[in-house]
């Protein structure tokens, strides 16, 4: 998949050599996405398609103990009805994780039924309409077992590890110490809910096979990850497996793993020797494709007299499946932000009778940063200290605990930047004492964001031709934030031409891995990996070059060469140079291909603690007698390293900073515990903001040169906007009412005390 | 989802007639009805397509200055029609104040007052239902009930009717216009919903067969224009049903009330009007103990159905400050957030 970038007017061609990292581009297939020629997986319908619809469980846990396969199979158009009776079977066992980041699965395996929303069947036929009959025929019978989807009755475990591997308990310092040593301490409980990540795409597959090659039109975060995971289960080649994910509808973290139901519909189209096609319905995403699960959070900070943090104690209970495990890290958002003497972040594990939950943005910051910003400002409230002078006395001058540098942190910046621009000056301490001329209570709270910069392993390639065309290629993905824009910029970067003086190649699994687009890291990764290819291909061309005497450039080898324009130039006199394509001409040869991988130098690595920081300042306005709330300001400074493209990274800040909203106000998976279903499982229902929730955004860019986080000095911006802007509508809400809140999101009800 | 049958209707008997069969259902704007086919809450066996009958899509004035609102009115036609939004502004600020923008250029008036429940167990085929499936059992009574009815529910359902429309229409005794076999009758708006009883999936008075054809708002109803306003209070600005809305008219002269008028949504299974809320206000000086004590006896008999006692008390101040904003006056223009609350205090100080 290639786009042409001739029609976009941000592009126009300037002089700024090796700058076009810096420059607002707009997204390279903005008009194709607004025009609606951009092809989404279920857009395509390749001859012989055959349609599959997925059947839930609306049970949570319990058996299938019948089902009417007979009603169902004689509905006209339906070609199959797939049960467990007769389920394909699979290379790789499902109950079985699947390295690295795969969950256990349910494909049909038995009977027994483990969360309401689990694949029980999949009913294919010739047209949509009939697979969804058929589904309806199949009326199945339950033996049903008491669902578990509450603290009260789920099951307490300690678990191996929290998030993606990470420590299930990390210490620093002595904490019985550091609160002995505390004039106060302030202590509360934090609960957020379980959240679904919603993609306006839903999840969907369309599957061709050709003997034993599998093409799959999909979205996926993880292109040869996943095509890794395939060939496992389907017992073929790695090689044989293509997933082309041009385009994709959102993600936020469920698109990166592999589910159930589109691995049935994989298995039925290699089963029916036919194409097979499947979309989830809204409702099925509650379930089989991941969710944030539910945190309770315990924090407990000692404080000195003067406001210090001593000690603090971080806990969480957080949900998992009955069969799997992925837990929110919550309480670890506390571990890099806030110098104290002692820390201890910690984690139970709770079985419930759910989908295992997944990574959703930002998975564990958010909701454990929710909690502790509140907190923070509970701390504060405590000292008799403005939120923001007591954030700059408990600033972390290097990480807490290992007292390594960071590689750069700007976040200083942020709160003297965001605070001038909000004017958190003009704050009144006092909650309930600020109120706007028509009478409503008005809040102001603040919170600091916080994120990693991971890097994930990384491939490109970069062909520079003999008619001076330039192709750069890695698979990377797209969900809607701009990665084909931001990362063709970095690539044309590196060989100093503008964005749209390359072809740029993403979105299928056949060309180089860039790796997950996931963690924030994608820019960065690929886009390390792009730019490296770049700089090969150049090396390249300058060994041929400077080792030509008919070449300009002869003997430049030990001076060196930049890019110049489509030229390489002397680096100590760039009015000597020639073209790529007449040092390729010359040479007789019809190319040079670049190839590189990324990887974060393993000593920065290791002697810097890399983070992205911000400050989130909110604004609410409440009505003192109705509780109703509105978000009618926020103010987001950031420092993420190297800014690649302003207009995208506003973007995702401002996306951030809105989940964040929905968060404090609107989002939450409503389960009958009696059943153990989600009972708002749409979109009119399950509420996230609409755009009169959010009057008023602002994002500042802090600019963070950082020469240790990668060689693009990229860190990443996908969801640190989250990180803090919960924390401050919550303060804000305190500020405007005097009511903490502490369970989410905040209700009327909770505001009035009702 | 299941076969069904289409036919188109080319006039008001044609629907009618076909209507009449067993499974028939009416198909107009589809907003709610296709969207309850999808998920297998409604399974018609013929939908009749009344989309094409011109004659239900005007908007009448009547001699007398009353208005006939054919139900195939768009809700956005109707509230931006400029004489009809400045007669019965109440009305056009609850229209705008639902759904989005885009349900409301395809939703209808008719099937405004013919839709659903969004009880999620109503929706929810897996779950017992009264209302859905007669004698299955409400799982909402002992359920996720935090919005729903306060007044008039019965252990056989705690529903909410979920309109905007409807509750200003009830305050201002709007009539709805039917054709059956029979021929046609009018049945006024307060007596159309139903209470559930013992038998809530019976929801209105429409018999079998029966189609709606129009709206009437009386002539005298726009004797409230200068003092009317809906509110609603909703968990997000925009595309949410209301926990609780109010629409509160009145007339002043010499600096009292002369008559009022006082309904409230989404409390029950039909828009509450309360007479003796009404009465009470008759005669009075407006102020704001005259409004709670008016929005306390609206809420009289009101009995939590489950985890929604807040409501109660959210929906007898939401009262108030609807009968508070409606004797300041009704806005000069719509406000940019219709029946929001948060913009009441000042009147009309946020302007579209």
């Amino acid at each position: 998949m290639s786009l042409d970038l001739s029609s976009d007017t941000s592009a126009r061609p300037t002089t700024r050599y090796g700058s076009n990292s810096g420059q607002p581009l707009t997204r390279r297939d903005g008009i194709l996405k607004v025009t609606g020629q951009a092809t989404y997986a279920a857009d395509n319908h390749p001859a012989q398609l055959a349609y599959a619809v997925m059947v839930g469980a609306t049970i949570a846990r319990g058996r299938v103990t019948a089902m009417d396969v007979e009603a169902a199979s004689r509905h006209p158009g339906i070609i199959e009805v797939f049960t467990p009776d007769n389920a394909p079977a699979f290379a790789h066992d499902p109950d079985e994780k699947m390295p690295p980041f795969g969950f256990r699965l349910e494909l049909l395996q038995n009977h027994s039924v483990r969360y309401a929303g689990q694949p029980i069947a999949l009913v294919v036929a010739e047209t949509l309409e009939a697979a969804t009959e058929g589904a309806h025929l199949l009326q199945p019978v339950y033996e049903t077992d008491e669902a578990r989807t509450g603290l009260e009755n789920g099951v307490q475990f300690d678990p191996q590890a929290v998030g993606v591997g990470g420590p299930p308990s990390t210490s620093h310092g002595n904490l019985d110490t550091a609160f002995a040593a505390s004039e106060t301490i302030v202590e509360a409980e934090y609960s957020t809910p379980a959240q679904y990540h919603n993609a306006m795409e839903p999840h969907a597959v369309v599957a061709e096979w050709n003997g034993n090659h599998l093409t799959l039109d999909m979205p996926n975060q993880a292109l040869a990850m996943s095509c890794a995971s395939y060939a496992r289960y389907f017992d073929i080649p790695v090689e044989n497996v293509v997933i082309r994910s041009p385009f994709l509808g959102g993600g936020f973290g469920s698109k990166a793993i592999l589910n159930g139901p589109q691995i049935l519909a994989i298995a039925a189209a290699r089963k029916l020797k036919r194409p097979v096609k499947l979309a989830l319905t809204r409702a099925q995403m509650y379930g089989p494709v991941g969710h944030r699960g539910q945190t309770w959070q315990t924090l407990r900070m000692g404080l000195s007299a003067d406001g210090r943090l001593k000690a603090i104690h971080h806990r969480s209970i957080s949900a998992t499946s009955s069969f799997d495990d992925f837990l929110e890290p919550a309480a670890n958002a506390s571990l890099p932000l806030y110098a104290a003497d002692a820390l201890l972040a910690e984690h139970k594990g709770l079985r419930l009778d759910i989908g295992t939950p997944g990574p959703m943005r930002a998975p564990g910051e958010a909701s454990g940063s929710a909690a502790l910003e509140v907190a923070i400002d509970e701390a504060a409230e405590a000292c008799g200290l403005d939120p923001l002078e007591f954030r700059l006395l408990n600033y972390a001058e290097s990480e807490p605990g290992s007292g390594r540098p960071f590689s750069s942190k700007a976040l200083r910046e942020c709160y003297e930047r965001g605070a001038e621009v909000f004017g958190w000056q003009q704050r009144l301490r006092a909650p309930r004492t600020m109120r706007d001329d028509n009478g409503l209570l008005v809040g102001w709270g603040m919170g600091t964001a916080v994120f990693p910069c991971p890097m994930f392993p990384a491939q490109a390639r970069t062909t520079v031709r003999a008619d001076g065309s330039v192709l750069v290629e890695t698979g990377g993905v797209d969900m809607g934030q701009g990665a084909w824009t931001a990362l063709a910029q970095i690539a044309a970067e590196a060989l100093g031409l503008e964005a749209h003086e390359i072809e740029f190649r993403s979105g299928v699994s056949t060309l180089p891995d860039a790796g997950v687009a996931g963690g924030s890291g994608h820019t960065a990764s690929a886009g390390l990996a792009l730019s490296n290819s770049g700089l090969d291909a150049l090396a390249k061309l300058a060994e041929i070059a400077t080792n030509d005497p008919d070449s300009p450039l002869f003997g430049a080898g030990n001076i060196g060469v930049l890019p110049r324009g489509g030229r390489l130039v002397r680096r100590d006199d760039e009015s000597r140079g020639e073209r790529f394509a007449d040092i390729l001409t010359r040479a007789k040869q019809s190319e040079v291909i670049g190839e590189a991988k990324s990887m974060r130098e393993p000593g920065n690595a290791e002697k810097f603690a890399m983070y992205s920081h911000g400050a989130v300042f909110a604004e609410v306005k409440v009505d003192p007698d109705l509780g109703q709330i509105r978000t009618t300001r926020m103010v987001g400074a950031f420092a993420a390293g190297r800014v690649i493209n302003p207009r995208l990274v506003r973007s995702q800040y401002y996306g951030g900073m809105i989940w964040g909203t929905s968060f404090a106000l609107h989002e939450a998976a409503l389960i009958d515990h009696r059943t153990g279903r989600v009972m708002n499982a749409d979109l009119a229902e399950y509420h996230v903001p609409v755009n009169a929730d959010v009057p008023s955004l602002e994002a500042i860019l802090v600019a963070e040169d950082d020469p240790y986080v990668n060689a693009i000095g990229v860190k990443g911006v996908g969801e640190i906007g989250i990180t803090g802007t919960v924390g401050a509508i919550a303060n804000a809400v305190w500020h405007a009412t005097g009511r903490r809140v502490r369970n989410f999101p905040i209700h009327i009800e909770d505001i009035l005390g009702l | 989802m299941n076969l069904f049958d289409y036919v188109r209707a080319s006039s008001v008997d044609e629907a009618v007639a076909a209507v009449a069969k067993p499974g028939a259902r009416i198909l107009a704007g589809g907003t709610n009805l296709l969207d309850l086919m999808k998920i297998g809450v409604a399974e018609p066996t013929m939908l009749v397509d009344i989309t094409r009958l011109e004659d239900l899509k005007r908007i009448d004035w009547l001699s007398d200055g009353g208005v006939r609102i054919g139900s195939l009115v768009r809700n956005s036609d109707l509230a931006y029609e400029t004489r009809f939004a400045r007669t019965f502004p109440m009305v056009a600020e609850a229209l705008l104040s639902g759904a989005s923008a885009q349900l409301r250029n395809a939703a209808t008036a008719g099937g405004n007052l013919l839709q659903k429940t969004r009880c999620s167990y109503y929706q929810d085929v897996a779950s017992a239902c009264n209302r859905r499936n007669a004698g299955s059992g409400c799982d909402a009574r002992h359920g996720l009930n935090r919005l729903h009815a306060v007044i008039g529910w019965s252990d056989h359902c705690i529903a909410t009717h979920p309109s905007d429309f409807c509750v200003p229409l009830a305050a201002l005794d709007a009539v709805v216009e039917v054709t059956g076999k029979g021929g046609t009758r009018e049945i006024p708006i307060e007596s159309f919903h139903l209470l559930p009883g013992d038998q809530p999936a019976k929801e209105n008075a429409l018999a079998v067969g029966e189609l709606v054809t129009a709206i009437r708002i009386p002539a005298d109803a726009s004797r409230f224009a200068a003092h009317s306003r809906y509110l609603k209070l909703r968990e997000r600005t925009s595309y949410a049903f209301a926990v609780v809305s109010a629409a509160a008219a009145m007339t002043i002269e010499d600096g009292r009330i002369v008559e009022a008028r006082l309904t409230l949504g989404a409390v029950a299974a039909k828009p509450w009007r309360s007479r003796e809320a009404e009465a009470a206000m008759i005669g009075q000086i407006p102020s704001k103990d005259l409004f709670h004590h008016a929005a306390g006896i609206v809420l009289q008999g009101a009995i939590p159905s489950g985890d929604n006692a807040f409501k109660i008390e959210l929906a007898r101040r939401l009262a108030a400050r609807a009968l508070s904003a409606a004797s300041a006056g009704t806005p000069a223009a719509m406000p940019a957030l219709p029946g929001s609350p948060l913009l009441t205090i000042s009147g009309d100080a946020n302007v579209a």
